[in-house]
C-alpha cells in the first residue's frame, strides 16, 4: 500500500509532512523509538530539500511511503529543484573539540546512521531520495 | 516546545519540554544565549521532557556551548531521554559535552 503528500517545499509545512509519515509507520506497527529515528531522517532530508532545492522560485515536495513484503517501510521524496545529492557531502567532524566543532554534514550522517538503506538519484528534472528503514526492536537497536 | 529558566546557587537550570526541530530550534538557541549571557558561568539545561532533537537542535545547543564556553562557562546537559541522548551520542556531542543522569549530580559539578 502507497500513500503519498504533496506539499509546497517551505519550513512551515515540516510538522505535516512528519506526520504523515509517522503516522504510516506507526499504522506499520513500529516501536516509537525506530518511529523517532524516522522521523529524525525524514526531518533531515526535508530541511535540506526546504533550504536549497529551489534558491530562486517556490516549488513542492512529494513524499511517498510504502511498505515491503509488510515489513520494511520506504520513505521517497521527490522535488524538482537543483540538482543535488546530499549523500555526496563531506562526512561531519565529530572529534575535535567545543571551539573548533562545526556542525556540516551532521544532519545526513544522523539519517544514514538511523536508516538501514539511503539512496538518491536524478530522474530527467527531479531528485529522487529515499530511505528504508526495517522495524527494529528496541533492544536491537544500538550505537 | 516550553522553557523556563530557574537559579540553583551559582548555576542556571533551564528546562526544555516537547521537541527542538528546524523550527522551534532558532527560539531554542536564542533563549539558551540570553540565558548564558545572564549567567555567565554553568548552564545545565534540563532534557528530562523533551523528546525530540534534530540536527537544528543539536547546532542550537553547540552555538550557545561555544558562547558559554567564551565567556569560561560551562554547559552541561542532565536528564536526557534515551532517544535524545542516543543523537547526541552519535554526532560525537559527548566529548565536549557533559551528560548527567540527574540535575543533581549536574549541580555538584559546579
Amino acid at each position: 500500500m502507497l500513500s503519498q503528500i504533496t506539499l509546497p517545499a517551505r519550513l512551515e509545512n515540516l510538522r505535516q509532512c512528519l506526520e504523515f509519515i509517522t503516522d504510516y509507520a506507526e499504522k506499520q506497527g513500529f516501536c516509537p523509538k525506530r518511529i523517532s529515528q524516522i522521523e529524525l531522517a525524514a526531518e533531515e532530508i526535508l530541511v535540506n530539500v526546504f533550504n536549497y532545492a529551489y534558491p530562486e522560485t517556490e516549488g513542492e515536495v512529494k513524499v511517498i511511503v510504502g511498505s515491503e513484503r509488510g515489513s520494511r517501510m520506504f520513505i521517497r521524496f521527490e522535488d524538482t529543484g537543483v540538482g543535488f545529492d546530499p549523500l555526496s557531502a563531506a562526512a561531519p567532524d565529530l572529534n575535535s573539540d567545543i571551539s573548533e566543532r562545526s556542525i556540516g554534514g551532521l544532519g545526513i550522517f544522523l539519517a544514514r546512521k538511523f536508516m538501514d538503506q539511503i539512496h538518491y538519484c536524478r530522474e530527467k528534472d527531479r531528485n529522487i531520495l529515499t530511505l528504508v528503514a526495517e522495524p527494529k526492536a528496541e533492544s536491537e537497536i544500538s550505537l | 516546545m516550553e522553557l523556563n529558566a530557574r537559579k540553583e546557587g551559582d548555576a542556571l537550570v533551564v528546562s526544555v519540554k516537547g521537541r527542538i526541530d528546524a523550527i522551534t530550534a532558532p527560539d531554542f538557541e536564542k533563549y539558551l544565549t540570553e540565558q548564558a549571557d545572564k549567567s555567565g558561568k554553568s548552564l545545565v539545561v534540563n532534557m528530562k521532557e523533551l523528546y525530540y532533537i534534530s540536527s537544528a537542535g543539536l547546532r542550537a545547543v553547540l552555538g550557545a556551548a561555544k558562547k558559554l564556553k567564551e565567556k569560561q562557562g560551562d554547559m552541561m546537559l542532565a536528564e536526557v531521554q534515551e532517544t535524545v541522548r542516543e543523537v547526541f551520542e552519535i554526532a560525537g556531542f559527548s566529548t565536549f559535552l557533559k551528560i548527567f543522569d540527574t540535575e543533581k549530580s549536574a549541580l555538584e559539578q559546579i
